[in-house]
Order: structure tokens, then sequence, then C-alpha cells
């Protein structure tokens, strides 16, 4: 009963930043510059009664308030409107676009728990020792550096020198794609490998010091067995709430991973969108990431109630 | 039983913060070469000589109309540098002041700046900046502008917990007692202490600035095409990777040193700050 309660006060608050998100995109309209008839023609000069004809199809000569109604009545019903550059309807544009990102998304969160957690245990089993100094500065490196740096080297060494994986485009069928998004979902990955590494670390040198794993070794536990069913199950915990923090960054640093790797997807759809000004596709690309965005947060809120009963008590009472 | 140090970040070793500092004096060098000139070439378009490997006459190779790549990469240290500098310094002069005020008077002030930073520091920064400058058409220092207000909360909640914590001090009700006025017990006793804050926010404002302005480059969004900030440059040269793959791994590598460098410089100032005043 409880649960229902915090998620029904959840949705409503992500009901509402959806509201003031969807008002400021809709504002972007009459903030741009240029008179919004123009913006909606685009670039091309227009007649008077082509003028006319956008002013009464975008309903222009109504009140502002009485049309940002209009526009979110249509956008509820996920229907931003037609591509300036090519009439295409934009919800048909965002639902094929948006199959690549989140692909991407959750084939670089497969990716850097397999490559992060096994780091972390290791600095955190040997706190202090030489193994955990350079997967720190490493980390670090990783973590401070601009994504679409870290991507190129990956892509020149693994693509270029290498040539294990392609190092452009998207590919067809399900290996094809795995083997396409490889790269990509390893530069979103170790963008933000430190965090994960660090938490789990931090988990792990607790652990490794406490009486239960002491007991273990003392009554002969196999090693394997102290680091698997030990260190990375008492790890796993914290890293289901980071999975949303990361999940979320995921969703916007995508934009420049698939522009260095020219994937399509949402974020070079964005990109390409407000390079051409083309409003409605900018409009629903933003609301709909926005979207993914607060949803991160909420799956990763809801799951970590799921796991830890502790939190469920403080959350719920 | 943990004890408090084992679970702390691992130490950094003193080389990395010496390398640290030597790269980022060779970044402050380039810039000052690249506003001397000392005869620099990173325009003139040689297209006989177009995407080649290095060669004795051009270091990392020239680019598609055959531009000196080692001159561009140089001159690009002060055009890829100064304009995350000044959005740090900039964020810094607006968050440092809030704080204090905030820290200071409490109340509805505290509640009022502190919830509409936490407003700004839930929007995904680099989604609004691209729309921003895409849609609006200022360029690189429009982008520049609105950063600073988005970079500004983060700093602002450090440092308005650090003066947060200076507020029941001795020396606050000292100064009190001498009949210092607020505004310099504020500035002339409270900031002194904030300093190793300041400076540590300072160096990952810069961090932060650097990756989404050189982002919003890359994007074709920030610097106009041509450009040597290294962002565009990576971009630029990104179809050379097979002929001349200097032309974009050089400042792939120096934006990744450089974000690094700044990184570590500003972990260690802290720590050492920090230390010095118990």
């Amino acid at each position: 009963m409880k649960i229902a309660v915090w998620l029904g006060r959840r949705l409503i608050a992500i009901v509402l930043q959806l509201l003031i998100i969807s008002f400021l995109t809709f504002s972007l309209l009459f903030l741009m510059p240029g008179s919004p008839e123009q913006i909606l023609i685009g670039p091309n000069p227009a007649t008077a009664e082509q003028l006319e004809s956008i002013r009464e199809r975008y309903g222009l000569n109504e009140p502002f308030l009485a049309q940002y109604a209009d526009w979110l009545g249509a956008a509820v019903h996920l229907d931003f409107g037609t591509s300036i550059a090519n009439g295409e309807e934009v919800s048909s544009l965002l639902i094929e676009r948006s199959g690549v990102t989140v692909s991407l998304a959750i084939y670089a969160i497969v990716l850097l728990l397999l490559l992060a957690v096994p780091l972390g245990l290791v600095a955190g089993a040997r706190a202090g020792g030489t193994a955990d100094r350079v997967i720190s500065a490493v980390t670090t490196m990783l973590v401070s550096a601009p994504a679409f740096a870290t991507g190129l080297l990956l892509l020149y060494v693994f693509g270029v020198v290498l040539r294990w994986f392609p190092i452009f485009g998207f590919g067809s069928g399900f290996t094809d794609v795995v083997w396409h998004l490889t790269l990509p979902a390893a530069t979103l990955a170790i963008a933000v490998i430190a965090l994960i590494v660090r938490q789990t670390r931090a988990v792990a040198a607790t652990i490794v010091r406490s009486d239960y794993v002491l007991f273990g070794r003392a009554r002969g536990v196999a090693p394997w067995t102290i680091w698997t069913r030990y260190l990375l199950r008492g790890s796993s915990m914290p890293l289901v709430t980071s999975m949303g923090l990361v999940l979320g960054f995921f969703l916007t640093g995508t934009v420049v991973v698939e522009r260095l790797f020219s994937i399509p997807g949402l974020g070079s759809l964005l990109i390409n969108a407000v390079s051409t000004k083309d409003l409605p596709v900018v409009q629903g690309a933003t609301i709909l990431v926005s979207f993914f965005v607060l949803l991160a947060n909420l799956l990763a809120d809801a799951s970590h109630l799921a796991v830890d009963p502790r939190v469920r008590k403080a959350v719920l009472a | 039983m943990s004890t408090g140090l084992q679970t702390r970040p691992a130490r950094q070793s003193s080389a990395l913060v010496v390398l640290a500092l030597a790269f980022a004096c060779l970044v402050a060098g380039l810039c000052v070469v690249s506003f001397v000139g000392l005869g620099l070439d990173p325009q003139t378009q040689r297209l006989l000589e177009a995407r080649q490997p290095p060669t004795p006459g051009h270091w990392l190779g020239t680019d598609l109309v055959g531009r000196d790549v080692l001159a561009r990469v140089v001159h690009g240290a002060s055009v890829t540098v100064i304009g995350p500098a000044a959005v740090a310094l900039g964020a810094v002069a607006i968050a440092v002041p809030l704080a204090l005020v905030a820290a200071e008077r409490g109340g509805v002030v505290d509640a009022v700046v502190m919830r509409t930073s936490d407003t700004l520091l839930a929007l995904p920064s680099i989604l609004v900046i691209i729309v921003i400058a895409g849609l609006f058409g200022g360029g690189y220092w429009l982008a520049a502008a609105v950063l600073v207000f988005l970079i500004v909360p983060s700093g602002l909640r450090i440092a308005r917990s650090v003066a947060l914590g200076q507020k029941n001090l001795p020396y606050q009700e000292a100064a009190r007692l001498i009949g210092a006025s607020t505004p310099r017990r504020m500035f002339v006793h409270t900031l002194p202490n904030l300093l190793p804050t300041i400076v540590a926010t300072l160096l990952l404002d810069f961090v932060a600035a650097l990756v989404a302005l050189s982002s919003l480059s890359f994007l074709g969004l920030g610097a106009p095409p041509g450009s040597t900030d290294w962002g565009t440059m990576l971009a630029e040269n990104l179809r050379l990777i097979e002929q001349n793959p200097w032309a974009c791994l050089a400042p792939a590598v120096m934006l990744v040193l450089t974000a690094y460098s700044a990184t570590t410089i500003g972990d260690w100032l802290h720590l050492r700050l920090e230390g010095r005043r118990g």
C-alpha cells in the first residue's frame, strides 16, 4: 500500500517536471530569432498565402497559452507535428531512432559492469597497493576527459590499428549490431567507469576486513567463493542505485558518441535537427530524452527499494 | 573493522602530480606561444601537401587542406583553454558570494538560493547548451555564458557548506565583538578560510567547462568551422583517420591530458590546503 503511495508521488513529480520541460521547449518557438511563421516554414522565402496557411495550421493567431494547450494536447498523444526538413512525422522519427539509442545505452551498462566491478574488487581487496593506485589513476583520467576524445583513442586502437571492430555505422542483424556497437558502448562505459570502480572498491575494502570474511577464510572457504559470494554480492547493492545516474548520463552522452561513430540514434537526430533549426524534431527529441532520464532515475530508486529492506523501511516509514 | 583510511580513494602518487603540473605548464606555454605567434602558421592551406602523414617538414603531418597539424594543435591551446577558464572564473565569482550570503543570512534567502541551484543542477546541461547554442545561433560565447549558470550550483553547494561550518567558530564571534560590519566579516574574515574550496572548485569547474565546450565544438555547434579548437579539429579530421591519424589523435590526446592534469592538480591542491588548515 505504502509502495503505491510512494510510486504515485514520484509519478506526479515526473509529470510536473515534464510539464515544465514541455513549457520551456514549446516557448523555444517564440524565443528563437525570427518570426514563428518563418521558423515553421524553414529557410526558404515564403509568400503571404503560405504564411497565412502556416498561421492557420499551427493556430498562431490564438493567445499564447491556448497555443501551448493545443500543442501539449497533441504532444501527450505523441504528436509533435512534422519535421520541417523532410515532412516526416516527428513521432515516427523518434520511435525509429530511440531503438538504436536505447540498445546502445543497455549494451554500455553491460560493458560497464563487466569492466568496472572486477577492477573495483581488485582495487578494494588490496587497498593502497600498486594495482589500486594504477586503477585509480587510469579511471580518474578516463572520467575527467571528454568522451569523444577517449572514444577516438578507442576507435583508433581497436578500429584502425587492430581492425577488430568497425569504426562507424550501425549494422544489421543482432551479431552485426553488437559488433558495430561495441566501441561506442565501451566509450560510454569508460566515461563513467571511475564512479562504479570507486563504489565497488569502497565496499570491497570494508568487506575484506569484516569478521565474516575472516571466519570464512579460517574455515577454509575457497578464495574463489570468497571473491564471488562474499565480495561480489556485498558490492552489488550500491551499484543498483548508481545505475539510474549512469543511464541518465548515457542517454545524454550518446549525443557525442553517436556523432563520433556515425550511429543513427536519437542523439544524431537531435544534433541534425538543431543544426538545421528543425524545431518540431528538437522539441520531440528533447522531451523524449528528458522523459527517459526521469524514468531512469525512478527505476533506480525503485530497484533500490526492492533490493534493500533497510532503505524500504526508511523511505516508506 | 574498516579504518577510514582504507576506504578513502587511493593516495595520489607524487610523480603523477609532478607530471600533471609539468603538463599544465606546457599548455600554459603553448597558450603564450599561440598569442605571441613565433612563426606559427596554422591557417595557410597547401593543397599539394594535403593529407600527409608526419614528415620532416610537418612533424604531425597535414590536414584535409594541407594545413600543418602541429601548428594548429599549438595554436589551438589558447583557443580551447581560454573559454573554459573564463567559464570557471565566472562560475566561481558568482558561486562564492552567493554561498557566503546564503550561509550568513540563512532562512528564506538560503532556501531560495539553494532551491534554484538544485533546479539548475537537475538539468542535463549538455542538452541545454546544445539546444540553446544551436537554435539561437550565438555560437561559442553564448554557450559559454549559459554554461556559467549551469556550472554555478555544484561549487555553490560545497562553498555554502564550508561557509556554514565557519559560522560558529570563535574568530567569527571575535570579529563581531570588535564591531566588524557583516560584509567585512564575510569577505575579510570568512572568505580566506574558503580558499581551499575555491581553488578546488575553480579547477573542477574548468574541467567540466572544458568537456562541455569542446564537446559542443566537436558537434559543430561551438567554435566556428576551421577553428583550431581541439574539439573542432578532432571532428574535422576524423575522416583522415586512415591517411594521417595524428591529425585527430593529437587534439584528442591534448584534451585528455589537459582534463586529467587539471583534475589531478585540483585534488592535490585541495588536500594540501585542507591539511594545512588542520
